[in-house]
C-alpha cells in the first residue's frame, strides 16, 4: 500500500527509457546488417530505432506536460466530487503549480539566509544520498535473491517450503516493517560495524529488491529442458558444473527483468523507508519536509517527488550497463561472424 | 544377403566380458543388455512395461539401429545404455564396465533428436562444452573442436551462434560434440527426426562418412526403415507395449562405407540406395516389423 505513493512518477517514464541506453550501445553493428535477420534479438538494432526511442521518450514528456497545463487551464478550481467523494484535484496553484513553476523552483534558494542551497542543489544532494542507500540495497537484494533461487533450484524441498514465504514476504506492509528494522540502531553490532540508520533504510530497500530476483532467477534456473539436462548428466557434470555451465547462463534472460524489478523496489523501499524512519538526508527526508509548506506552495514538493523520478531513471540505466555487460560476448563475440551461407544441410 | 537370426547374433562370450581387452580372442562386446526390464510407475499406482527381457550385444565398430513403432521403448533402451536411466531389472555393460561407470569414464557420447545447442555459447564452445566440464585446457579445446567441425563439415562456422545455423548444421555440431571427448561408442536418439528428407538422407551419408573415419561403435535409435538399413550392420526390429526385440535383421550391403577396414570404398550414397540388395534389406526389415504386431 504504501509502496504505491512514489511508484507512479518513476515507473512512467522509467519503461519509456529503459530501452534507450540498452539499444544505444547496439546500434553500430550496421556492417553486420548481413546477419541481423537470422540473427538473435540481441544482435543489434539501426540507428534509427534509437532515434525514434529518444524522441519517443521526449514526445511522452511533453504530452504529460501538455496534458497537466491543458487541465490546469479548464479543469474546475475547486476539484471535482462525485458523491461526494474527490476524484478530481483542484486546479489551483498550491494543488498543481505550473510545469514551468516547479522548474523554477529549482533555482530558488532553500532557506532565505545567505548561503543556503538552491532547491536543485539540495534536490540532487538528497537524490544522491538516496541513490547511494538504495544501491547498497540493491546489491545486498540481488545478492540474496540469488543466493534463495540457487538454494530453491538445489533442492526442490527448500523450494516447497520456502517460496510461499519469499512471495508472503512482499505482503508485509513496509510501514509496519521499517521502524521495526530501524530499531536495529544502536543494538546491532557486527563485529567492528557500527549499524548506521542509512544501513537500516537499505535493508528495506534490500526487503523489496530480493523478491523479484529471487522469483526470477529460480524460474531460469530451472529453464533448461530435460535434453540439456540429460546431456550434462552423460558428461558426469557435477550439480556445481551444471549450475555454472548450464543453469547460470540460461537464467540471465529472466535475470535482467527481475533486476529491472528489484531496481526500481530498491528505490522505492529507500524513500519510503527513509520517510517511516525519519532518517534524514535523502529524497524520502526532503518530500516531508516540502511537503509541509506545500499548503502555500507546492512546487517545491512536486521538485521532490521529480527527484525521486530521476533517481529511478539513473537506476534503470545503471541496470542496462548491467545488461550491457552480461550480453556483450555475445553482441560482440560473434563479431567475426560472417554472413550466412545456406549449405546444403 | 539379409538373414535374420537370433537376437543374440554375436554370441555373448561367457566371462569375457569381465576380462581385460583379450588379445587374440574375442575382444569386449561394447555394448552387452542382459535380461533388461524398464517399468515406469504410473501415477495411481498403476505402472507401464516400457521395455521387458532385453538382450542385444554389440561389437566393437559395429553400427547397429533400433528401429520400432512409437513407444516401443527403443529411447528408453538407449538411455539405459547411456545410464540415463535405472533399469528396473537386468544389465548393462559397455565395453565390459557397468554403464554407470562407463558415463563417469566418457566411453560414450550421445546425441539427441533436439540438438539442444546451448544458445550462449558460439558453434565451437558448444562442441568445447563436454571438454570443458572436465577441464581440459582451453588451447586444446580450441583446436579439438576445429577437428571436430572440420570433421562434421563446418570449419567455417566455429565462430557463429547456433541460432544462425539451419537445422541439419546444428544437429551436425550436436554430433561433433558427442564426438569430443574420442568416445569408443555413439549413442544416437532419432538425430534426423526433424530434418526434411533431402536433408537426412545427406546427413546419413555424413555420417557413414564420420563413422569410417573414427572407428566409433554406433547404436542409432530411428524410425526410418530406409535410415536404418543405409547406416546399419544391423537392425534391430523392436515391438511395442511391452518394448521387446522380435528379431535382428543382418544388412549386408556390398560397395557401402563401412567401419574401416570393411571392404568396399567410399560409395556414392545413392547408388548404395538404388541397389537392389538396399531394397531387399528394407523389406526384410518392414516384413520383421509387421510380423512384431500393430505398427
Amino acid at each position: 500500500m504504501t509502496r504505491a505513493t512514489p511508484t507512479s512518477p518513476t515507473t512512467g517514464p522509467d519503461i519509456v527509457a529503459s530501452g534507450g541506453p540498452a539499444s544505444a550501445a547496439t546500434g553500430g553493428a550496421s556492417a553486420r546488417h548481413d546477419v541481423a535477420a537470422a540473427a538473435p534479438a540481441w544482435a543489434g538494432s539501426p540507428w534509427r530505432e534509437r532515434l525514434r526511442r529518444v524522441l519517443l521518450a521526449v514526445a511522452a514528456l511533453v504530452l504529460l506536460c501538455a496534458v497537466w497545463e491543458l487541465y490546469r487551464a479548464v479543469g474546475p478550481t475547486d476539484g471535482g466530487r462525485l458523491f461526494g467523494v474527490p476524484v478530481l484535484p483542484r486546479a489551483t496553484d498550491t494543488a498543481m503549480p505550473h510545469t514551468w513553476d516547479i522548474v523554477a523552483q529549482l533555482g530558488e534558494k532553500e532557506v532565505r539566509t545567505a548561503g543556503s542551497d538552491t532547491v536543485g542543489v539540495a534536490v540532487a544532494k538528497a537524490m544522491w544520498f538516496s541513490l547511494r542507500v538504495a544501491f547498497a540495497g540493491l546489491v545486498v537484494g540481488v545478492v540474496v535473491g540469488v543466493l534463495l533461487a540457487v538454494a530453491m533450484a538445489r533442492l526442490r524441498i527448500v523450494e516447497r517450503g520456502l517460496l510461499p514465504y519469499v512471495i508472503a514476504s512482499q505482503t508485509v506492509p513496509l510501514v509496519a516493517l521499517a521502524p521495526l528494522v530501524a530499531g536495529w540502531g544502536g543494538k546491532l553490532q557486527l563485529g567492528s560495524l557500527e549499524w548506521e540508520r542509512w544501513m537500516s533504510v537499505s535493508m528495506i530497500a534490500a526487503y523489496l529488491a530480493f523478491f523479484p530476483v529471487a522469483v526470477g532467477m529460480l524460474r531460469g534456473l530451472q529453464s533448461p529442458g530435460p535434453n540439456a539436462v540429460e546431456l550434462m548428466r552423460s558428461y558426469a557434470a557435477s550439480w556445481w558444473q551444471t549450475l555454472l555451465r548450464l543453469r547460470l547462463p540460461a537464467s540471465v534472460p529472466f535475470l535482467l527483468p527481475a533486476l529491472r524489478l528489484a531496481a526500481a523496489s530498491a528505490v522505492i523501499g529507500a524513500i519510503v523507508a527513509e520517510i517511516s524512519t525519519g532518517t534524514r538526508g535523502g529524497i524520502g527526508r526532503l518530500i516531508i519536509d516540502y511537503s509541509q509548506s506545500a499548503s502555500s506552495d507546492a512546487s517545491r514538493l512536486y521538485d521532490a517527488v521529480l527527484g525521486a523520478a530521476v533517481a529511478g531513471l539513473l537506476f534503470a540505466g545503471l541496470i542496462s550497463l548491467v545488461e550491457l555487460a552480461l550480453t556483450w560476448r555475445r553482441r560482440h563475440g560473434g563479431g567475426r561472424a560472417r554472413p550466412i551461407r545456406k549449405v546444403g544441410t | 544377403m539379409t538373414s535374420t537370426g537370433p537376437a543374440t547374433a554375436p554370441a555373448p562370450q561367457a566371462g569375457a566380458a569381465e576380462a581385460a581387452p583379450a588379445a587374440g580372442a574375442a575382444p569386449v562386446p561394447a555394448v552387452e543388455v542382459r535380461g533388461l526390464d524398464k517399468v515406469f510407475p504410473v501415477s495411481g499406482g498403476g505402472q507401464t512395461v516400457a521395455l521387458s527381457g532385453i538382450d542385444l550385444t554389440v561389437a566393437p565398430g559395429e553400427f547397429v539401429s533400433l528401429i520400432g513403432p512409437s513407444g516401443c521403448g527403443k529411447s528408453t533402451l538407449l538411455r539405459l545404455v547411456a545410464d540415463l536411466l535405472e533399469p528396473s531389472a537386468g544389465e548393462v555393460r559397455v565395453f565390459g564396465k557397468p554403464a554407470g561407470e562407463a558415463r563417469r569414464g566418457q566411453d560414450y557420447g550421445i546425441a539427441f533428436q533436439q540438438a539442444g545447442l546451448l544458445e550462449w555459447r558460439t558453434v565451437a564452445g558448444n562442441v568445447e562444452l563436454p571438454l570443458q566440464v572436465h577441464g581440459v585446457r582451453k588451447k586444446e579445446r580450441r583446436a579439438r573442436a576445429r577437428d571436430l567441425l572440420a570433421l562434421v563439415g563446418l570449419a567455417d562456422f566455429a565462430d557463429h551462434w547456433p541460432a544462425q545455423l539451419s537445422g541439419g548444421m546444428q544437429q551436425r555440431v550436436a554430433i561433433a560434440r558427442a564426438l569430443a571427448e574420442r568416445p569408443r561408442l555413439l549413442l544416437l536418439d532419432e538425430p534426423f527426426g526433424a530434418l526434411d528428407e533431402m536433408t537426412r538422407e545427406r546427413m546419413q551419408a555424413e555420417l557413414a562418412r564420420i563413422r569410417h573415419e573414427t572407428a566409433t561403435t554406433v547404436i542409432l535409435v530411428t524410425h526410418s526403415i530406409p535410415e536404418a538399413v543405409f547406416l546399419s550392420d544391423r537392425v534391430a526390429v523392436m515391438s511395442p507395449r511391452p518394448g521387446r526385440i522380435t528379431r535382428i535383421v543382418d544388412i549386408d550391403l556390398p560397395n557401402r562405407v563401412g567401419a574401416p577396414g570393411e571392404s568396399g570404398g567410399l560409395a556414392d550414397a545413392d547408388d548404395v540406395r538404388e541397389q537392389s540388395a538396399f531394397f531387399a534389406a528394407v523389406t526384410a526389415v518392414r516384413e520383421a516389423l509387421r510380423a512384431g504386431g500393430p505398427a
